[in-house]
């Protein structure tokens, strides 16, 4: 079995957990005896390449791979690059105004051809002409690679438009991989419509979507309208190895419950907030830290000081490299109270370092960790319970902590991708 | 002789610093302060004003022959820096003062809010700013100015009691209504004491003006100013002219002529003789009071509202705030020289006002005076620091429970002599 995968960050430059999963996955995949070739926007050349082949998309020159423009427009016609809102125009100079954004656009990719694009593979404002243009270019590697893979597999919304442009023009399944959805990083009421539609779109001409938990595959068949039945999870792992668990000397006396990720609003803040004033009114023997940063921290700083808690309530802003392993050996208690989380890998990390933790029932990681705490995001008096117990009783604590750490050391990528294996021999005839 | 009273006062202040104190270091690094920034910034200052001004001041103290005349309040945390990173600068005032043409004012030595807070710590600092002022210059302070010229009745009513008869604050608009800065006043519960207003428009001609090429009266000449305090004063016996010490080289630049304004301005005044320069000793002597003013809600020379909302304006700093003086009775348990050091340093209004979140939008000036890039950043750095001080004095608080225990159990325990220590005096 090989595989032509299209991925949009690799370790070691990442920002967020995407490149960490491909990582695992294709390690994972190498041990089951798959090959794959991994695409990626902007490589560095520093990647690890002991169990795949990475292909930088920004050293491929867009080929001329049909026979003329209009046809591979016609081929890939999804892609539009650049966004053109023309508002108020009437029905006819609507219907001139696309002929003419048709000629500009033949225009554009005549002059890409032969072209190469320098991808920053990053997540910044022209992401859009990112994403259409690694589409073109993935077009192009798949179609000089035809011979090479039998499935195409593409991760998150940034790189489902590669994937359809490779099974377009080469005939083979597509399977994405669905990390995240447009759901998670805004509310119901306040998504971005073109990466709606985008993964829509994925999700319909994919052979097989593969989500990262059951909470996700719920939300790809009742929110995107998929058929359930090419709709699988496969839950996500962890790669542990070779890490050694940091010993910290601490400053604090108190023990110290600790929230780290984003500050926004699908991570739950306020209820960690919430929850921790709740505790202070029983105990004054702990401290609370929110790591990290968002476009919420202000608020929920202004929201600790306003309950006056700021002397208890830290702020530690974006944590870089080993401050965040840092921060996990100093904590005793780990929150996750997500009110949409995919996944999670935070807690497996926490729980790793052998910190107990409470995450919420609205994320991926609740439907297999068994030794988590799960509450659901908005219910602070039961995450109040459970810090405080946590806290008072030690007998629960080293439970949950010796516990917590075997059983995110079994989650291995290995089995994860034997799963995998399985989608993808699914799929091909 | 002039009838009419020019009264300069210039405002010495540097704030402490913190330096960049995360959640790390709490418990374990316990020095606060950003030492590199505090002495770059104190040298930077002094060579630009603290010195040349200084030297400025006291040539035309001798030049004028006694009849120029000035005040300064300087603040404890800025005499500190000067002894620790510039003590030239303290010799300099030390001249200045031996010219017996310079008065030197009581204020809070950390230049703190305590006169909104405590009035323990009020008196606290007061007495210790002016028991330094007194070992460095020679001179007790009999005039008093609070931090920002913070004022309210019942501020001057701690102030007289504390024996200043004469105080310094401004001259709101929304306090003063139609009446004029430029007489003498008194408070409204303690009619006793004096005070003295500033003339705020005048002041910021100077001070915030003045090297405005976009202001429609650029460039200012002394002969100008004098005509203007001449029609200010048509109405008045004095005019108060109160400012920030670091307006001359360091807010205005030395290139914007501000330093030749000054060596101009005795001259000009006096050839005109309309005014002569006096202290604020001196004016209260001279003038009678006119009236008496109403303050309930304290006032201050700051922004366009005049009021503390500087310092206190939203919730950061009320939380800081409180946090911070919630330890007021604790501390005096314990009456440890290091924590009362750093509870001083802590106090310094500067604090507060880098929390301020008024000026989101037009920052500028504020961003001047601000080393943090957001009021949320100072807030943290803030409030960490505090943690790691709350966790120094409750364990100095429970060794000292400690001792009393054993004490105690002494005292049970059949004593060979009777036991008649009690625990140390406190403050």
């Amino acid at each position: 079995m090989r595989v032509l995968m299209f991925g949009w960050e690799f370790p070691p430059h990442i920002a967020g957990g995407l490149g960490t999963a491909c990582e695992g996955i294709v390690k994972g995949l190498a041990y089951n005896g798959v090959e794959t070739l991994f695409v990626m926007p902007s490589a560095s050349g520093d990647e690890d390449q002991s169990a795949t082949t990475i292909i930088n998309a920004s050293d491929v020159a867009v080929d001329n791979v049909s026979e003329t423009v209009e046809e591979y427009l016609d081929k890939v016609k999804f892609i539009h690059i650049g966004s053109n809102l023309v508002p108020y125009a009437d029905p006819e100079e609507f219907g001139k105004l696309v002929e003419e954004d048709k000629k500009r656009q033949v225009k554009d990719f005549s002059i890409s051809f032969g072209q190469k694009f320098k991808f920053s593979g990053k997540y910044g404002a022209n992401l859009m002409e990112e994403v259409a243009r690694y589409a073109m270019v993935g077009g192009t590697i798949a179609m000089q690679k035809k011979d090479e893979f039998d499935v195409i597999h593409a991760h998150d919304w940034l790189t489902y438009y590669a994937g359809i442009a490779a099974k377009e023009l080469t005939g083979k399944p597509l399977v994405i991989h669905v990390h995240a959805t447009s759901f998670d990083r805004g509310s119901v009421d306040n998504i971005d419509t073109r990466v709606f539609a985008i993964e829509k779109k994925g999700m319909e001409i994919a052979d097989r979507v593969v989500t990262v938990s059951d909470l996700t595959r719920t939300t790809v068949i009742n929110r995107y309208g998929i058929n359930p039945d090419k709709v699988v999870t496969v839950h996500n792992a962890v790669d542990f190895s070779g890490r050694e668990n940091l010993v910290v000397e601490r400053g604090v006396k108190e023990p110290v419950v600790t929230f780290l990720g984003r500050i926004t609003y699908q991570k739950g803040p306020e209820y960690f907030i919430e929850a921790a004033a709740k505790v202070l009114k029983r105990t004054k023997n702990v401290r609370f830290v929110m790591a990290g940063s968002g476009d919420m921290m202000n608020r929920a700083i202004r929201h600790a000081a306003r309950l006056g808690i700021s002397d208890r309530f830290h702020f530690t802003g974006f944590l870089r490299g080993m401050d965040v392993q840092k921060m996990f050996a100093l904590s005793d208690v780990y929150i996750m109270p997500s009110i949409s989380e995919p996944f999670g890998i935070s807690p497996l990390e926490a729980m790793r370092t052998g910190v107990p933790s409470i995450i919420s029932k609205q994320s991926g990681a609740a439907e297999i960790l068994k030794y988590a705490f799960k509450v659901d995001f908005w219910d602070v008096d039961a995450m109040a319970d459970d810090i405080y117990a946590l806290l008072s009783y030690p007998a629960l604590a080293d439970f949950s902590a010796r516990m917590g750490y075997d059983e995110v050391n079994a989650l291995k990528w290995n089995g994860a991708c034997a799963k995998l294996k399985k989608v993808y021999e699914s799929v091909v005839k | 002789m002039a009838s009419k009273s020019i009264c300069l006062y210039f405002q010495v202040h540097q704030p402490t610093r913190l330096r960049l104190y995360r959640f790390f270091d709490i418990g374990k690094d316990s020095h606060y302060y950003d030492d590199f920034a505090n002495r770059t910034i104190l040298r930077r200052v002094a060579q630009k004003c603290y010195l040349p001004m200084n030297q400025l001041m006291l040539e035309l103290i001798g030049q004028y022959k006694g009849k120029f005349k000035i005040a300064y309040s300087i603040s404890g945390s800025a005499l500190e820096q000067f002894q620790r990173f510039a003590p030239e600068v303290i010799e300099s005032f030390k001249a200045l003062a031996a010219t017996g043409r310079v008065e030197f004012l009581a204020e809070t030595y950390y230049h703190s809010l305590a006169s909104l807070a405590s009035e323990s710590e009020f008196r606290h600092q007061v007495q210790k700013h002016a028991a330094l002022i007194e070992e460095l210059f020679g001179v007790k302070p009999v005039t008093f100015r609070n931090t920002e010229l913070i004022y309210s009745n019942g501020i001057g009513e701690m102030v007289y009691d504390m024996g200043y008869k004469t105080m310094l604050t401004e001259g709101a608009r929304h306090i003063m209504g139609w009446q004029s800065p430029n007489y003498v006043y008194t408070g409204e519960t303690q009619p006793k004491l004096k005070l003295l207003l500033r003339n705020y428009s005048l002041s910021d001609d100077i001070a915030f003006r003045f090297s405005n090429k976009g202001w429609n009266m650029w460039p200012l000449s002394a002969e100008k100013y004098v005509n203007w305090m001449k029609e200010s004063a048509k109405e008045g016996d004095i005019v108060n002219l109160f400012m920030d010490y670091e307006t001359f080289g360091e807010h205005q630049s030395a290139e914007s002529g501000i330093f030749d304004f000054m060596r101009a301005l005795p001259g000009a005044v006096l050839k005109d003789g309309t005014f002569g320069f006096a202290t604020p000793a001196e004016i209260v002597k001279k003038y009678k009071p006119v009236s008496d003013i109403a303050v309930e809600d304290p006032i201050s020379w700051a922004d366009e509202e005049r009021d503390v909302t500087a310092w206190l304006g939203n919730e950061l700093q009320s939380e800081a705030y409180k946090k911070v003086y919630a330890m007021t009775e604790k501390l005096s348990i314990v009456n440890d020289p290091d924590l009362w050091n750093d509870f001083g340093h802590l106090q310094e209004s500067d604090h507060f006002y880098y929390m301020c979140t008024k000026f989101f939008s037009d920052g500028e000036v504020h961003k001047y005076f601000n080393p943090y890039d957001t009021p949320y950043e100072a807030f943290i750095n803030y409030m960490n620091v505090i943690s790691d001080f709350q966790i120094r004095l409750d364990e100095k608080r429970a060794a000292l429970d400690v001792k009393e225990t054993a004490h105690e159990e002494m005292k049970k325990a059949p004593a060979k002599k009777p036991v008649r220590k009690t625990v140390a005096k406190k403050k």
